[in-house]
């Protein structure tokens, strides 16, 4: 990966462009407008989706917007420019999007949404979306919690930033799970912004407010990260993670199968990084065969528990 | 820098100086304390596990030490008249240096030392900006805060880079004599910037440049010098809070290190009372304003109220303690009851 063009608005580092400009008649060039780095799963998803480019021999050129849309936005213009063959974006935000998804159908190229959905007014500006199913996450790791608790625990959630999408839909997913078991109940519900120290810090609030975490029976983290940092505020107690207080939580980075190998964690459900994948796939069905995808293409939501974690771990370890 | 013979300051002149214009700060820290004891009864309980202190007292302490540590630099700076809005990303650099470090296998204090090299560096940076170049101080710094992140970033590959190592981990959660680490580094570097200003006539020349630039070098003060040398503090004071949060979690995480943080310092120092437009300066009562925050922080926590009002209530008790000292009231309050003694 080389630094080829830096974009003249302030501050930003640069446009990452990967890749050739080869516009040979028999591989088909994508654009991808990516989030930026902001967590080990983005970039995750970033390396997923130039492997399977690779496979797929796709032509990927993508750039980095630095979390910021108005960066996207531009990226998707110069795709347009370039008139690339199909655009991906990982929208940043949900609004804003109407106007430049316009122009790229005004030329006429497809656009693939990966990861989240966007709102707007005419969903016909979008060819697909390939997201996962957060509210299956929650609901997944909350049956799976009353397994393992025989449906009786008290529980503390450790909640992502407070009004995001996969914050809202998980704990509604973990919720209706949870409603059918009436010993079942969360007790403390808090915002860790989806980071280590964000969970760690609130998660040490929790455990001085339920009688030093010995009326925790386990903690549902809205995302490995703040599940990690969880772990860490209850060693520091004292206490013992993965036995006096369970620790189940979504996403399945690498350090949360490592923290499960070594029996402080009990479950994560995988957010697949690959979300390019699919898209590749059906782009190449839409530009050979004009067969047209699925509106929603959702991705699989796998549940992992300790037993395999060491391996699992292994395996994804490259990838991260 | 030629360190003239300190004003005689007794002890008592000290406290009585607190006692006059620290009211309102030492008053909202009680009334803060007193409603987390309210929506925690345990609040105040200490108990020793694994020869530390434990407790939400020391989560105060410990939490607040990052922000103390930013607010003691900031108060150096903001004291000169400027304002330094990139020790939120100095902290990320600060981490990701000392992380990507311990992990190629040099030796811890090579890697602390690189960290706080670093943070001096970007304070220099800042300063050189500041005071050679004279570049809005808000101007100036914007520039690293936003840079910053992303050079945190190149050194980290956009990833948590976590590690194992015992001896970093201790400058996060470690203990000493029962207290966490980050508390004892709190101490240390207050007194280390309180005698370096109070004992030496520094504390003087930060002050009268930031009361009138160009009277002070008149008067022979080399005003470029105490300015690179306040941004510099404050730069170091970041790099050590950027190492305090990596140590918490044995991870650098460039993205979220720091975020935001650069504004609950500058909030700590305000609310610790020294004035925007420099001057004069108390480190005491900023780090009383850092701890104000982090006890609101806490108890919010430990209430257990949503998360969707945490802001509401953090901002309506901030408006709160500034209004104790917006001067109309003061006077009003003074008036009314012997609130003020």
């Amino acid at each position: 990966m080389t630094p080829k063009s830096t974009i003249p608005a302030f501050g930003v580092l640069a446009l990452l462009m990967t890749g050739t400009a080869a516009f040979a008649a028999d591989t088909l060039t994508v654009g991808f407008a990516q989030v930026g780095s902001e967590s080990g799963w983005r970039a995750a998803e970033t390396k997923v989706a130039k492997q399977k480019a690779q496979q797929d021999n796709v032509t990927l050129k993508i750039s980095d917007a630095q979390q910021k849309q108005e960066n996207e936005i531009k990226a998707v213009r110069s795709f347009v420019a370039q008139g690339v063959d199909g655009i991906f974006i990982a929208p940043v935000v949900a609004t804003g999007w109407d106007s430049v998804l316009r122009e790229a159908k005004d030329a006429n190229i497809p656009v693939f949404l990966l990861d989240r959905q966007i709102e707007t007014s005419d969903p016909s500006l979008y060819t697909a979306a390939v997201t996962s199913d957060t509210v299956l996450e929650g609901h997944m790791i909350g049956d799976y919690l009353a397994k393992i608790t025989n449906n009786k625990c008290r529980i503390v959630e450790l909640q992502g930033t407070v009004g995001s999408s996969p914050a809202i839909n998980r704990k509604k997913g973990f919720g209706e799970a949870i409603a059918a078991h009436p010993d079942m109940q969360i007790v403390r519900s808090q915002s860790g912004d989806f980071t280590r120290s964000g969970g760690k810090q609130v998660m040490e609030s929790f455990i001085k407010a339920e009688n030093n975490g010995h009326d925790i029976c386990a903690v549902f983290a809205h995302n490995d990260d703040m599940g990690i940092g969880a772990i860490q505020a209850i060693k520091e107690a004292g206490l013992k993670p993965g036995t006096d207080i369970k620790v189940v939580s979504i996403d399945g980075v690498p350090d949360m199968f490592k923290a499960m190998a070594d029996g402080e964690a009990n479950g994560t459900v995988e957010l697949s990084p690959n979300m390019a994948g699919p898209a590749f796939k059906a782009l190449i069905a839409l530009k050979t065969d004009h067969t047209q995808p699925q509106k929603w293409i959702k991705t699989p939501s796998t549940l992992y528990t300790p037993a395999t974690a060491q391996a699992e771990y292994d395996r994804r370890k490259p990838l991260y | 820098m030629d360190a003239m013979a300190p004003a005689p300051r007794t002890i008592g002149a000290v406290l009585r100086r607190i006692r006059f214009a620290g009211w309102p700060q030492l008053l909202a820290l009680a009334l803060v304390l007193a409603a987390c004891r309210a929506v925690s009864p345990g609040f105040f309980h200490l108990r020793l596990v694994d020869g530390r202190l434990f407790g939400s007292l020391i989560d105060v302490l410990d939490r607040g030490a990052p922000v103390a540590l930013l607010s003691l630099g900031m108060t150096l700076v903001i004291a000169t008249r400027g304002i330094d809005l990139s020790v939120g990303a100095v902290m990320a650099i600060s981490g990701a240096v000392a992380a990507t470090l311990v992990n190629a296998g040099s030796p811890v204090a090579v890697a602390v030392g690189a960290a706080l090299a670093a943070g001096l560096g970007c304070g220099v940076w800042n300063g050189v900006l500041v005071a050679i170049l004279r570049i809005q101080p808000i101007v100036a710094t914007l520039i690293l805060m936003v840079a910053g992140r992303g050079i945190a970033q190149l050194i980290t590959g956009g990833q948590i880079v976590t590690f194992d190592d015992r001896a970093l981990g201790f400058v996060g959660t470690g203990s000493v004599l029962g207290m966490p680490t980050p508390v004892v580094l709190v101490a240390l570097v207050a007194m280390s910037i309180a005698l370096l200003t109070r004992r030496t006539a520094l504390g003087l020349f930060i002050e009268s440049v930031g009361a009138n630039e160009r009277a002070s070098a008149y008067a022979g003060v080399g005003a470029s010098v105490v300015l690179i040398a306040a941004y510099a503090a404050s730069g170091v004071c970041a790099a050590l809070a950027g190492l305090v949060v990596a140590a918490d979690i044995k991870g650098a995480d460039a993205n979220n290190a720091g975020l935001w943080l650069e504004l609950d310092a500058i909030l700590a120092v305000v609310v610790g009372g020294t004035s925007l437009f420099g001057g004069r300066f108390s480190l005491l009562l900023s780090l009383v304003g850092a701890m104000i925050i982090q006890a609101m922080n806490t108890g919010i926590l430990l209430s257990g109220i949503r998360p969707e009002y945490n802001l509401i209530v953090k901002a309506v008790v901030v408006l709160a303690v500034l209004l104790l000292q917006s001067p109309p009231v003061r006077n009003r309050l003074s008036r009314t009851g012997g609130a003020a003694r």
